[in-house]
């Protein structure tokens, strides 16, 4: 029994892994912007997509992960140019739309240039399964994590240490205060949009070795990721890994313990305790204690 | 009945004549899928365009409807009649009591709420087992049928569907001219100005809510009864978000947005399919959903209002709005 | 002033009329000529509902590719009798409502039969359009409920064996080997929830018991929790219903978690992908697969071998890839319409009696033998036993 617990608990860090690399994503242009990008999980899909097609080349993995995550992180401010920039002003509910309808085309492109296949893309790191105490971990969730772990630290340091950051704060704070003081908003919801696609490439290629790879799993993943960061509090970086890290848990437990059918419903009913009643997230709830 | 914009009526039962004409099943079949889009999309349109509330949970209802008449229908036999009514019925039931929390929450937090909704309805269309036929659905639904006359043709049913829709709009043109209509359209400009000028926000956002989730699944009922077959997949959250962008389409706060967003969502669906294979030959489903993507973020960059927006030409001077614009500027 | 703008606005108004009805009556098809008085060599036309884009996408693929290439190489070699076959395809995208739509479009452009659709939800939707229109459709997909019962699906076939004929396959292989506790793992789908329909009944009196039952969802990244409870079971040997990439995601877990019971897959992961996916896990699963996959192994008096030999020649030669049981089943549904265009000739009610007449039809999934009762045709004959050998299949009966 114990040992199954264990095992439950290896494979929710796993998915958790998963989640919160979506979710830190989503959260980041969300923070910055105010725009939820529903197109965020098509940026995972083009970029794990990409580095299939670089890896075929024969290049090393360093070289494919980096290559795809500046193709993709380009996708991503062009795609701003074109739509984000020009509707600037709009709704929030029109920002959405716009982002679904990119999310539609984003697919449709991925379907026609990798038609409906699934690929798979080899573990950064070589032999399979690790077994502590008689369960098995992925390796590749570690990677994951570690990826997780640099880019929160990115983060900080960039909205903590940098002109920019704090231009980006400042920004989120108060925008017509921040335009004051000279710092132009547009650039900053380009760079939100350029670092939306190297990051969800980044997320991509590292969770494509456990997930697989078709052109039409971004939008599940996308929700998923939604789903993480609204528990976290949707505007809360930190609190965005640890939703990502719960869910995973919460699904694991669920389908080995309850049903795995049900798994999907409990975390929804989760999701709906914590809008209701906690809207700032769990997170915003432990930091309230903290202080 | 206060009908000052007969003009639009007019033309739409114009319209509506000419399919008749052309007896084609596939146009009305088309027509009929038109119609009860239009229908959710006008409760969607009452709720998002009026009362400010998004919804990403819509499929639910609609699905809700289609499963309760499905039921009703093959498990219990009672007469379809009544079967129609309880798919209308059963979905309000629900969206009254989830709407009382569910509507206190604002903006993307709505969103997120209703489309958590939508999912868990969605994993009950597939957990139901004996119930719901499970995730194969349920098949051999009858005909709808009142007394001894069966909907049984295309042409029948796409009168019956328009019938319906024609009344609903009469009902919501009313409505939006009614004092509850201009009490909605004040919460979607200002909750705190509206409770200050003694509206109660709470009731009326979940009076338009539980409207939205009765039309959808009425229409869900209906669609039941036309393929006569049911199963969890028409229902997913890819429906939610389908209607949504019907609304936001044809415009929302207007009259005949939710109706032009349907039939340009469809029609253009159906056009894409012949017309993309004439231009790219051998082109499949992936450029029409590249082109889908393209014109619908074009649509929102350029008439951010929705297609309704763009009829500043063909519109009707409302004389009531008018004015009443004027008094708010002066 | 205002009464020019007022003049344009009514004048405005009138165009936008004109315009909508003139794009109404050009998208409404127009009315065939009747179909039975065409004579000399006037096209033959048949439709086709596939789910090209969407969920099943990788169903509809292979099988508008297969049927493209059939159409060309039937009017290459003079047609039906000399008529040539006018094929269209249509799109439905893995939607049941999209579905509907497509079958009345062909039927109005006067489709004498439909083929499709590829996945049971998207065929389901499409039978009581059939029915009502009296057009015959050959579905291309699994679920016994397309065909059953019988006496309500008068004018619907179907050309993938039902999953009764390869569980029935299994069920013979434990018997022999005696293991009577299995553990059943399904995908959260019409094609699980048909699979566990189908073994539920064929175990009941035949001394197996299911000790474990898990289910999974397609879009499920790990199974691991599902085969933690199948190993605390008590069960000698795991069944799978499921298919690429949720089935090799599986097959990846199964071995990582150190499960070392025998591993059985159903047809649903007969293809190179689920192997390579699978990354070296595949080795040692057993399936019940129609007998395109082994072609070279199996007895040269076998009667579908040269049928299956130039389907693999034509198609290699052609998309410069392996066919796969989808494209099968698309052949097979072609070929049977064919064969019943030709006795029948442009006549509906003549080609659906045509079809309910064939006997010893050989085709890629099988020897079909219709009858007013089985609409599908395919017996336990159509099925092998192979199992994944270093990554290649490997007839083991």
């Amino acid at each position: 029994m114990e040992e199954q617990l264990l095992q439950l608990l290896f494979t929710g860090l796993t998915l958790g892994s998963i989640y919160s690399i979506i979710a830190l994503t989503l959260v980041t242009t969300f923070n910055v912007t105010g725009i939820l990008n529903l197109a965020q999980g098509e940026f995972v899909v083009i970029g794990a997509l990409l580095a299939v097609s670089l890896q075929g080349t024969g290049m090393p993995m360093i070289a494919v992960f980096i290559v795809s995550v500046i193709l993709v992180a380009i996708l991503g401010g062009l795609l701003e140019r074109l739509t984000i920039y020009r509707a600037r002003g709009a709704s929030n509910l029109s920002m959405l739309i716009i982002t679904i309808g990119l999310s539609i085309s984003l697919r449709g492109l991925a379907l026609l240039i990798w038609g409906t296949e699934t690929y798979s893309l080899p573990a950064f790191s070589k032999g399979g399964s690790m077994v502590l105490g008689g369960a098995a971990l992925n390796p590749q969730s570690i990677w994951i994590f570690a990826l997780v772990g640099v880019t929160l630290t990115g983060l900080y340091g960039f909205f903590g240490h940098t002109f920019w950051g704090k231009a980006v704060k400042a920004s989120v704070y108060n925008q017509t205060g921040a335009r004051l003081q000279g710092i132009n908003l547009n650039t900053i919801s380009f760079l939100a949009f350029v670092a939306a696609g190297g990051l969800g490439a980044a997320a991509g290629v590292s969770i494509g070795p456990i997930t697989m790879v078709t052109y039409d799993m971004g939008f599940m993943l996308g929700v998923k990721g939604f789903v993480a960061a609204a528990i976290g509090g949707l505007s809360n970086v930190g609190g965005a890994v640890i939703g990502g890290i719960l869910l995973g848990i919460l699904e694991s437990f669920s389908s080995g313990l309850i049903s795995s059918g049900l798994k999907d419903a409990i975390s929804m009913i989760i999701l709906l305790g914590v809008l209701l009643f906690r809207p700032e997230g769990i997170i915003g709830a432990i930091r309230e204690r903290k202080i | 009945m206060k009908l000052k914009n007969y003009r639009g009526f007019i033309i739409l039962l114009l319209l509506l004549i000419i399919p008749l004409v052309a007896e084609s099943n596939y146009l009305y079949s088309t027509l009929v899928i038109i119609g009860l889009y239009a229908i959710i999309v006008q409760g969607l349109g009452i709720l998002m365009g009026y009362a400010g509330q998004v919804s990403f949970g819509h499929a639910a209802f609609f699905g809700l409807g289609g499963y309760t008449a499905a039921i009703i229908s093959t498990r219990f036999h009672w007469p379809t009649l009544l079967a129609l009514l309880a798919s209308a019925i059963l979905p309000g039931i629900i969206a009254g009591l989830i709407g009382r929390q569910t509507l206190k929450l604002r903006e993307l937090y709505l969103a997120l709420a209703t489309l958590s909704f939508g999912i868990l309805v969605h994993i009950f269309f597939n957990e139901g087992g004996e119930l719901t036929g499970g995730p194969s659905g349920m098949s051999g639904i009858p005909n709808l049928s009142i007394g001894s006359f069966e909907f049984d043709s295309d042409q029948k049913f796409y009168l019956l569907v328009w019938l319906i829709l024609l009344m609903l709009l009469i009902g919501i043109y009313n409505l939006v001219h009614s004092r509850t209509g201009r009490a909605l359209c004040s919460i979607r400009e200002s909750e705190y100005a509206a409770e200050n000028a003694g509206i109660d926000c709470a009731r009326l956002k979940l009076q338009a809510f539980v409207f939205s989730a009765l039309l959808a699944g009425l229409a869900g009922g209906l669609y039941a009864f036309y393929v006569s077959f049911i199963s969890p997949s028409p229902f997913s959250f890819h429906t939610s978000v389908q209607f949504v962008l019907m609304a936001v389409i044809g415009g929302l706060g207007t009259f005949w947005g939710p109706v032009i967003g349907a039939v340009v969502v469809v029609a253009l669906n159906e056009l894409l399919r012949e017309i993309v294979p004439l231009l790219i030959p051998g082109a499949g489903g992936e450029y029409q959903i590249i082109i889908y993507g393209v014109i619908l973020v074009g649509l929102m960059i350029f008439q951010p209002k929705g297609l309704s927006g763009m009829g500043q030409y063909f519109r009707i001077p409302l004389k009531k709005q008018l004015k009443a614009d004027v008094k708010i500027r002066g | 002033m205002r009464k020019i703008t007022m003049r344009l606005k009514s004048k405005l108004w009138l165009a936008l009329l004109l315009v909508l009805s003139l794009l109404i009556s050009a998208c409404s098809p127009t009315k065939e000529a009747d179909v039975k008085s065409t004579g000399g060599n006037e096209p033959y036309k048949i439709g086709a509902v596939l789910d090209i884009s969407g969920n099943s996408s990788s169903l509809g693929v292979p099988e508008r590719d297969t049927l493209l290439m059939m159409v060309e190489k039937l009017n290459a070699n003079g047609g039906v009798k000399g008529h040539p076959i006018d094929l269209t395809i249509m799109d439905n995208k893995s939607d049941e409502t999209e579905s509907v739509l497509a079958v009345k479009t062909l039927i109005e452009k006067g489709a004498l039969a439909i083929l499709g659709a590829s996945s049971s939800g998207t065929s389901m939707a499409m039978i009581k359009t059939v029915e009502s229109e009296k057009v015959p459709m050959i579905s291309l997909a699994a679920a016994s409920s397309i065909v059953e019962p019988t006496s309500e699906r008068e004018w619907v076939y179907k050309t993938a064996q039902s999953d009764i004929v390869m569980i029935n396959k299994i069920i013979s292989y434990l018997k022999k080997n005696n293991q009577n506790k299995i553990a059943f793992l399904y995908m959260n789908n019409s094609y699980g929830d048909n699979g566990k329909k189908a073994i539920s009944a064929a175990v009941k009196d035949s001394g197996i018991d299911i000790v474990a039952e898990e289910k999974f969802d397609a879009n499920d990244k790990d199974m691991t929790p599902q085969l933690t409870k199948v190993k605390a079971s008590e069960a000698q040997v795991a069944i799978v219903w499921a298919i690429p990439p949720s089935a090799s995601i599986l097959t990846k877990n199964f071995k990582d978690i150190g499960l070392s019971i025998p591993l059985i897959h159903s047809h649903g992961v007969g293809n190179q992908k689920f192997i390579e996916l699978a990354q070296g896990a595949a080795d040692g699963v057993i399936l019940p697969i129609g007998k395109l996959s082994v072609t070279q192994q199996i007895s040269d008096n076998d009667s579908q071998k040269k049928v299956l030999e130039s389907y693999i020649a034509d198609y290699s030669k052609k998309y410069n890839a392996e066919p796969n049981s989808f494209g099968g089943y698309a052949w097979d549904a072609f070929n049977l319409l064919v064969n019943a265009l030709e006795k029948a000739g442009p006549d509906r009610v003549a080609i659906r009696d045509e079809l309910e007449k064939t006997q010893g039809f050989v085709g890629i999934s099988g020897v079909f033998n219709m009858t007013p009762q089985d609409h599908n045709g395919l017996k336990e004959d159509s099925a092998v036993l192979v199992q994944v050998d270093q990554g290649k299949w490997k007839l083991i009966e």
